[in-house]
């Protein structure tokens, strides 16, 4: 049993003698070995990598427009008038749908705009007030002109306008959410 | 000095300097690696000897896309199949990786077929390797259940009902069958507990026993040494030995780059098909297992009542018991397969007999015009379903939120003022609640009517300072309003 393994020792130290031709072509074959292994590995590791990272490499996804009803519907407006969309949010492999109600209302040039009823200031609700032709928003009390430019209270910018289309005669609106509490209109998602 | 000599006493010189030989000194790695390459076998390099290794590369592979796949897999009958939908469809490479994980266990079944039939043809299961066959027969177990428990997790109508089968053949077994096939289900029926107990076992349990198997196969074969061509001595070799390095390396390594070229090209032109998710309620479907478990499959259908005692139990365990015991039972140091008569012909029989089985299987589908049909009907299901784009599930909450539209008319337009009197902006959408305020939802099992509209009306001081305003409604509008909050559950 010794004796075996006294063999193959000798066996290995007989066949990898050191500074031998053998040896030399071995260690040249051995990096070669190496050099292609790393480089296969790396290819291999590239869809592995693509993969991982999908999440982060996506384009955000496109928000798409839900439409709000037909522009002729909107011509003659007098006051702003609510609509309530259904936006998807996408979160990897499920949706989840919410409800979100805009404004349509006229600037002062009478061309059509819509709002978003998100408050700038902090991100309430805020209703229409026929009474007092203005919005008011019932927690801080912000008041917003009907075209939805500020007109007093703790926010520091008007409501914010939402980016809209035309699609077949439909008016449509692309939904998105803005910072509050900064006087500058900011797109955070 | 000291060291400089120990390396001279092992052959070739040890790399001293630089940063290998500063990482050699502190782990030992130089001499690990000429351990592994330096194994002498007799008779030298052959083709034959490449499976091993092979297995080796595919097992690793599979643990490398198994583990990615996870990144967004569920282990849930909710989100199974759109999880994988999803690594199908959508993600970048899903597709591919998938497949080469699907791909790899046929391509291990193969591979592993082929290492079981060299050692068994050589004779190198002879003189002290009864441990390293024995770990192998376990190994090909383990692999087996791999692929079974594997099969079930993408959780769609073909993975579905092959399983359902899978775990049905386990209730004929005699006496301990019922239960064997409830434990594998985690209960009677097929649900969302069978996924998670084959997701546990294909993820953690057997996948640790093969760790664990594989490195003691390594261990008794590199302690039993190579048996070499089967003209050797299985004792004691007599025969002039060649390294595993460089010619038998290389060779490994032309099946590794075959697998790495095969499995690549097929997953990436060929991707594996999802079908439409599992619907327990399809009566038509005619589930058929993956190529490797249909010799099983036709085996069982020859089976029943009485007789199935001896074909699901009794052949089945002679012929387990008799593939692990063959070191055991064969002693003789012949190794030359034409003069063991006995034992080609019994591998010849059971090879055909597998073979004989499979085909069979595959004639009896194809000529049975109800049954093609059927299976024909479920491919054209499969393409389409994967022609269609990917939809993402619809989550649990905005679905409750949806659904009190339709299920009150009260609710329904309690729903209309909750969000026109912003009631939504502090206490979310539904009431799930915000950061500003807390949800509502459950707020009817805590109060009744009385007290919300009291509330409503004149709201306490901790509401107060949270923000709280009171509501100037009409009565009949706070009614509908309470309607609503009332059925937020």
């Amino acid at each position: 049993m010794c004796s075996c393994a006294g063999d193959s020792e000798n066996t290995i130290r007989n066949l990898t003698a050191p500074g031998s031709s053998l040896d030399t072509r071995r260690s040249f074959l051995g990096t070669l070995l190496g050099v292609g292994s790393v480089f296969v590995g790396a290819l291999l590791s590239v869809p592995l990598i693509r993969f991982a990272l999908f999440p982060l490499l996506r384009r955000t996804t496109e928000l798409k427009s839900s439409p709000l009803g037909a522009l002729s519907e909107f011509s003659d407006l007098t006051e702003p008038v609510m609509r309530t969309i259904q936006i998807e949010q996408v979160d990897g492999w499920r949706k989840a749908i919410s409800e979100k109600a805009v404004y349509i209302t006229k600037d002062t040039q009478g061309q059509l705009r819509v709002l978003t009823s998100v408050c700038p200031h902090l991100g309430c609700t805020v209703p229409w007030g026929k009474e007092r032709n203005q919005f008011v928003c019932p927690c801080h009390g912000a008041t917003f002109a009907p075209d939805g430019t500020r007109v007093s209270g703790p926010s520091l910018r008007g409501m914010d306008t939402l980016e809209t289309s035309l699609q077949d005669g439909q008016l449509q609106v692309r939904f998105q959410y803005f910072r509050q509490l900064v006087s500058d209109k900011e797109v955070i998602g | 000095m000291h060291s400089t000599q120990k390396s001279q006493s092992n052959g070739s010189a040890l790399p001293e300097k630089g940063l290998w030989g500063w990482l050699n000194r502190r782990t030992g790695l130089d001499t690990l690696l000429r351990t592994a390459l330096y194994e002498p076998i007799p008779g030298g390099a052959r083709l034959a000897y490449i499976f091993g290794s092979g297995l080796l590369f595919i097992f690793i592979s599979q643990v490398i896309t198994g583990v990615f796949l996870t990144l967004y897999y569920v282990p849930s009958a909710d989100h199974a199949h759109t999880t994988v939908a999803y690594i199908t469809k959508s993600v970048t490479a899903g597709s591919f990786l998938r497949s080469l994980h699907a791909y790899g266990s046929s391509a291990m079944v193969i591979v592993l077929l082929l290492h079981l039939s060299q050692t068994y043809i050589y004779g190198a299961y002879k003189g002290r390797r009864e441990l390293l066959w024995l770990s192998g027969t376990i190994l090909f177990g383990l692999v087996l259940a791999m692929a079974f428990t594997g099969y079930l997790l993408p959780w769609d109508q073909r993975a579905y009902f092959a399983t359902a089968v899978g775990t049905n053949a386990a209730s004929e077994i005699p006496w301990i069958g019922e239960s064997l096939k409830r434990m594998m289900r985690g209960g009677t029926e097929m649900g969302t507990l069978t996924i998670s107990r084959f997701f546990v076992a294909h993820v953690f349990f057997i996948p640790a026993c093969i760790f664990a198997l594989v490195a003691s196969h390594i261990f008794l074969f590199r302690k039993a040494g190579a048996a070499g061509p089967f003209t050797e001595n299985p004792f004691k070799p007599e025969q002039k030995p060649e390294l595993f390095y460089p010619r038998q390396v290389l060779m490994d390594l032309s099946l590794t780059a075959l697998l790495i070229i095969g499995l690549g090209l097929l997953a990436f032109f060929v991707p594996l098909q999802l079908g439409p998710p599992a619907n327990p309620a399809d009566a038509q479907y005619i589930p058929r297992p993956e190529w490797y478990y249909l010799p099983i499959f036709q085996w069982l259908k020859y089976w029943h009542g009485a007789a199935s005692l001896i074909g699901i139990l009794i052949i089945p365990t002679i012929l387990a018991a008799a593939i692990v015991a063959l070191p055991f039972l064969d002693r003789s140091v012949e190794r030359r397969p034409w003069k063991r008569p006995v034992a080609m012909g019994a591998y010849a029989f059971v090879l055909f007999a597998l073979l004989g089985l499979g085909l069979r299987s595959q004639y009896v589908d194809m000529h049975d015009p109800g049954v093609a049909q059927q299976l024909a009907k479920q491919k054209t299901e499969e393409e389409e379903y994967m022609r269609k784009p990917f939809e993402p599930e619809l989550s649990s909450s905005s679905l409750a939120a949806a659904n009190v539209a339709l299920a009150d008319p009260l609710a329904a337009k309690g729903k209309t003022i909750f969000e026109a009197q912003s009631c939504n902006a502090c206490h979310g959408d539904a009431g799930v609640g915000t950061t500003a305020a807390p949800k509502l939802i459950g707020v009817g099992a805590k109060f009744n009517a009385q007290k919300i509209k009291a509330l409503l009306r004149q709201p306490s001081t901790a509401m107060t300072q949270g923000g709280m305003t009171p509501s100037d409604l009409k009565d009949e509008d706070l009614k509908l309003l309470i309607a609503y909050i009332e059925s937020l559950k």
